[in-house]
């Protein structure tokens, strides 16, 4: 005979179940056309770099060693890998930037979206997710279309009198933030609309009876309410930003590496697979670490707030 | 100020406007440059629809451009299909076993620079390749789908969070199976998360470059990748006649079905 | 909007996209972007009732990795000549031996025996050109027929300078403006190679492909460069000029070869031998803006490309062209650390 406790147990056990199978679609192709594959990268960065590209099957260390240390090319002396920790910095710094940058865009653009009528609501939805339609490739070309020196922007300023010879924009930072800013806006726009716009109102309204202020009522209400959203997005965000390729190369004008560029350039013209598989794998943890830390991080702030 | 609103946000309106402003201005830019008579994107040569023309005769710019929306539509309603599955697998529960490893599994595409699963799937598909002799879109379609997942599962996870429990329990209460309660409470509620997500997979999959280039096979160019055959020797406005034209089929499909759906309403 | 719209949306999207295919053979070509003209295809489709597939790669390096791989399913690439060293040894190639085609009798004399193909036993040529220096004479006066404008850029040109970022060439091109030889495993060569490149930098504005329409409207005001790139930069505009450096330029040239796992063999080698008849390679030329090495082709080349100063080499500077070969893997190594140093 079965005990209530066996019961339950057994519920839980078939629930638990239940969601595996449930999960199995995705965890599958997952596992066959995306993390399965990266088990090759894993043991590549173990071997040695053949001639033309590819590997030699033949164990060796020396690319982990690279990924950290560099040897002069010229007195053969032994430091830190000063170039790789440079291009590093600058990949997360702009990434880091780039995120705070569309969460300031983003989430009024969002809250605006999610306070319209609800019938008007999916036009806002399709009319943010029009732009990008067209892929990234083109909409970087657009942007650069008008910032560079011959563009809209310039000609305005000039025509304006505000200055005299165009504002040198196109290959410098602030180009690749714009443009950064702009390609990634709607990965953190979406879910934070997602999240959003079943908000219950009641609730602000309640802050407000309350006396709380709109700034109040922002931070203590709104925004504890929505942060799955918030946290979806920057992760969406934060991510593919730190493996930026084509933006930087494009408005920037590839004089600086980016973090892929390095990798690229170990799988391409360099031809030292292994090193560029070292190098992922080393961008994957650091990304896994700051992702688990931000993931542990604001769910405790969740429950004190809860 | 008239009437007090409680939805009302100091400058929040006018941030979204710029932001609408902003968002369109390139795309502005890239239709007026298709009509543009010069041969070079960046000085203006009079009124001309000879891009428009001269794209509709290039035959690899539409094969191209078609194939990005196949693989598109393909892979971001498997990924959301996926995904919805997945979220619901892993929300609104106590943890169990293995709840951390989905988290990290499902999210794990993110979590690599494009050129490395590019890379690794070159190899990887390579010997299926060879192996089965099959080498038509499915390799793309998997590969899609699967980075396509996570920027699914993400909102739709954000939705599930959020949502209230009560209605399903009260579904249940009044004896609706667990297919019915998902059919007539869940889903509905949670649609908005599911809208975005599929929009975010389909615009994530028009965008990939660096691995499309990496799987496809003989005649398997998305719009993206000959685009990056071009920059080489210079992109022409063809470009923006294609894309020019694309969005406003998308834009015209998009406004009909919402002009029919409306009047269902 | 209801998810049963959505569905339809979707659906009729992709029924609106699927297209249907017809032909009796099949050629699926793997080559630069935007360097296959198409009317050439379309005549080789008609004459042979085939239907060509073109596939774009954008470096050697992507090109060799997949094809390495295998199971692409391309029957013909076109691999510069450094490459073709390499996809021979590597055994991709199917040996077609063009040299005993109807049509190679065109090939002309300097081309038909080549270091990097032996015999012309694998590869049929599609394109040779240069790499050297352009320069906008509105914003340069000077003498230009040096790396100097890259390496050393005069004032005028300070912050305006492009450099295609093709490792190879530029290493090759600052190993030439320091008086060493290609390939060199001369470290003191190299050092100062190093200091040269990270010396010039700061008055390089930019690294990248696009010139074409940069130089044209003026956002480049000189950069390192291809002479077909040079050429239609010049048709747009004529103060643009491409300059053949003094201390050595780098000749290139792509070659045709069809691929051992090549499904289409028939079709692949029609076409090897159709694209060395001269008005074919007109035709070619007359799209990629590239010499071709057919002889017989010069009457049908296009009339602004006929004596064009970047198409056909002045006679004074021939002598200083010389073949880019690939370097020795430590060598290669060096370069990466170079390269990896002056990006950092």
């Amino acid at each position: 005979m079965a005990t209530a406790e066996q019961v339950a147990k057994e519920a839980e056990q078939s629930d638990v179940r239940a969601r595996w199978l449930l999960s199995a679609p995705a965890l599958l192709i997952i596992l066959v056309a995306a993390t399965g594959p990266l088990l090759i990268v894993l043991v590549y960065s173990f071997l040695t770099p053949g001639p033309y590209g590819d590997v030699k099957w033949q164990f060796s260390p020396e690319a982990w060693v690279s990924v950290f240390m560099e040897r002069d090319i010229f007195d053969d002396t032994l430091s830190l890998a000063a170039a790789h920790i440079t291009i590093f910095w600058r990949s997360i710094k702009l990434a880091v930037v780039t995120t705070i940058a569309t969460l300031a865009l983003g989430f009024p653009t969002a809250y605006f979206m999610a306070t319209r009528s609800e019938k008007t609501r999916d036009i806002w939805l399709f009319l943010i997710t029009i732009p990008f339609w067209t892929n990234l490739l083109i909409r970087t070309f657009a942007v650069l279309q008008i910032i560079r020196n011959e563009g809209i922007i310039n000609t305005l300023l000039i025509k304006a009198g505000i200055v005299s010879a165009p504002v040198q924009i196109l290959f410098t930072d602030t180009a690749i933030l714009v443009g950064m800013a702009y390609v990634y806006l709607p990965l953190m726009v979406l879910p934070i609309y997602a999240s959003m716009e079943k908000l219950d109102f009641r609730l602000v309204e309640a802050g407000y009876d309350l006396y709380a202020n709109r700034f109040q009522v922002l931070r203590r209400i709104i925004f504890p309410l929505v942060k799955p959203g918030v946290i979806a997005g920057s992760i969406l965000v934060f991510i593919p930003a730190i493996g930026a390729y084509v933006t930087p190369v494009v408005l920037g004008g590839g004089k600086n590496m980016m973090l892929s560029n390095l990798i690229e350039l170990q799988f391409g013209q360099g031809r030292n697979w292994p090193l560029g598989s070292a190098l992922s794998i080393a961008v994957m943890i650091i990304v896994m670490v700051a992702l688990l830390a931000y993931v542990r991080n604001a769910g405790r702030t969740e429950v004190r707030h809860g | 100020m008239a009437k007090f609103s409680i939805k009302h946000q100091p400058g929040f309106t006018a941030i979204a406007t710029t932001c609408f402003v902003v968002l369109y201005m390139p795309i502005v830019v890239l239709v007026v440059y298709a009509f543009n008579a010069a041969t070079s994107t960046s000085e203006w040569g009079g009124f001309s629809l000879k891009w428009f023309q001269s794209a509709w005769q290039n035959t690899q710019v539409i094969d191209a451009t078609l194939l990005s929306f196949q693989i598109g539509s393909v892979a971001a309603v498997l990924a959301t299909i996926a995904a919805t599955m997945a979220a619901l697998a892993t929300t609104r529960t106590a943890p169990y076993r293995g709840l951390t490893f989905k988290y990290a599994a499902i999210n794990q595409p993110l979590m690599v620079p494009e050129i490395v699963t590019g890379v690794a799937l070159l190899i990887f598909f390579s010997r299926v390749k060879i192996f089965t002799g099959y080498s038509g879109l499915g390799y793309l379609i998997a590969a899609h789908t699967a980075f396509c997942i996570p920027f699914a599962y993400l909102p739709i996870r954000a939705r599930l969070e959020n949502m209230d429990l009560t209605l399903e329990r009260a579904a249940a209460d009044l004896y609706a199976t667990p297919w019915q309660t998902f059919r007539r409470v869940t889903l509905p509620l949670l649609w908005p998360g599911i809208l975005a997500g599929l929009m975010l997979a389909f615009v994530i999959s028009l965008d990939d470059v660096v691995i499309t280039e990496f799987v496809k096979s003989g005649g398997q160019d998305t719009l993206p990748t000959y685009m990056l055959g071009q920059i080489r020797r210079g992109i022409t406005p063809e470009i923006n006649a294609i894309s020019t034209a694309f969005l406003l089929l998308s834009v015209a499909i998009v406004t009909l079905f919402f002009f029919v759906s409306r009047k269902q309403d | 909007m209801n998810w049963k719209t959505a569905a339809t949306a979707m659906a009729l999207t992709l029924l609106a996209s699927t297209s249907v295919v017809r032909a009796d053979g099949v050629l699926n070509i793997y080559n630069w972007g935007n360097y296959t003209s198409p009317d050439v295809i379309k005549k080789f489709e008609q004459k042979y009732n085939v239907k060509v597939t073109i596939t774009d790669y954008d470096s050697n390096d992507t090109a060799l990795a997949k094809v390495r791989q295998g199971g692409t399913g391309f029957d013909i690439a076109v691999p510069s000549q450094t490459f073709v060293p390499i996809w021979i040894k590597e055994g991709l190639l199917l040996e077609t031996d063009p040299g005993k085609m109807e049509n190679f009798k065109n090939v002309a004399p300097e081309w038909a025996n080549p270091e990097f193909d032996p015999g012309r036993k694998y590869s049929v040529p599609w394109a040779w050109g240069t790499i050297g220096v352009v320069v906008n004479t509105d914003a340069y006066k000077g003498p230009a027929d040096s790396w100097g404008i890259i390496f050393n850029t005069p004032d005028e040109l300070k912050g305006k300078v492009n450099v295609v970022p093709e490792m190879n060439d530029v290493i090759f091109a600052a190993i030439k403006y320091l008086g060493g030889q290609q390939c060199t495993d001369d470290k003191a060569i190299l050092k100062k190679v190093r200091d040269t490149l990270v010396a010039a930098k700061p008055n390089w504005i930019a690294m990248e492909y696009n010139t074409i329409e940069k130089m044209g409207a003026g956002d480049f005001k000189a950069t390192s460069d291809w002479n077909g790139s040079a050429l239609r930069q010049r048709l747009a505009n004529p103060a643009i000029h491409y300059n053949y450096p003094k201390e050595g330029f780098g000749l290139w040239s792509d070659n045709v070869v069809v691929l051992k796992e090549a499904k289409n063999v028939e079709n692949a080698k029609l076409f090897q031998n159709f694209i060395m008849d001269p008005e074919n390679a007109a035709g070619l030329s007359a799209f990629h803006r590239y010499a071709n090495a057919i002889t017989g082709s010069e009457k049908y080349m296009p009339a602004d490309m006929k004596d064009a100063p970047e198409v056909v080499i002045p006679a004074d500077a021939k002598p200083r062209g010389e073949f880019q070969r690939m370097c020795a893997p430590e060598v290669q190594d060096i370069y990466t650390k170079i390269w990896t140093e002056l990006q950092k």
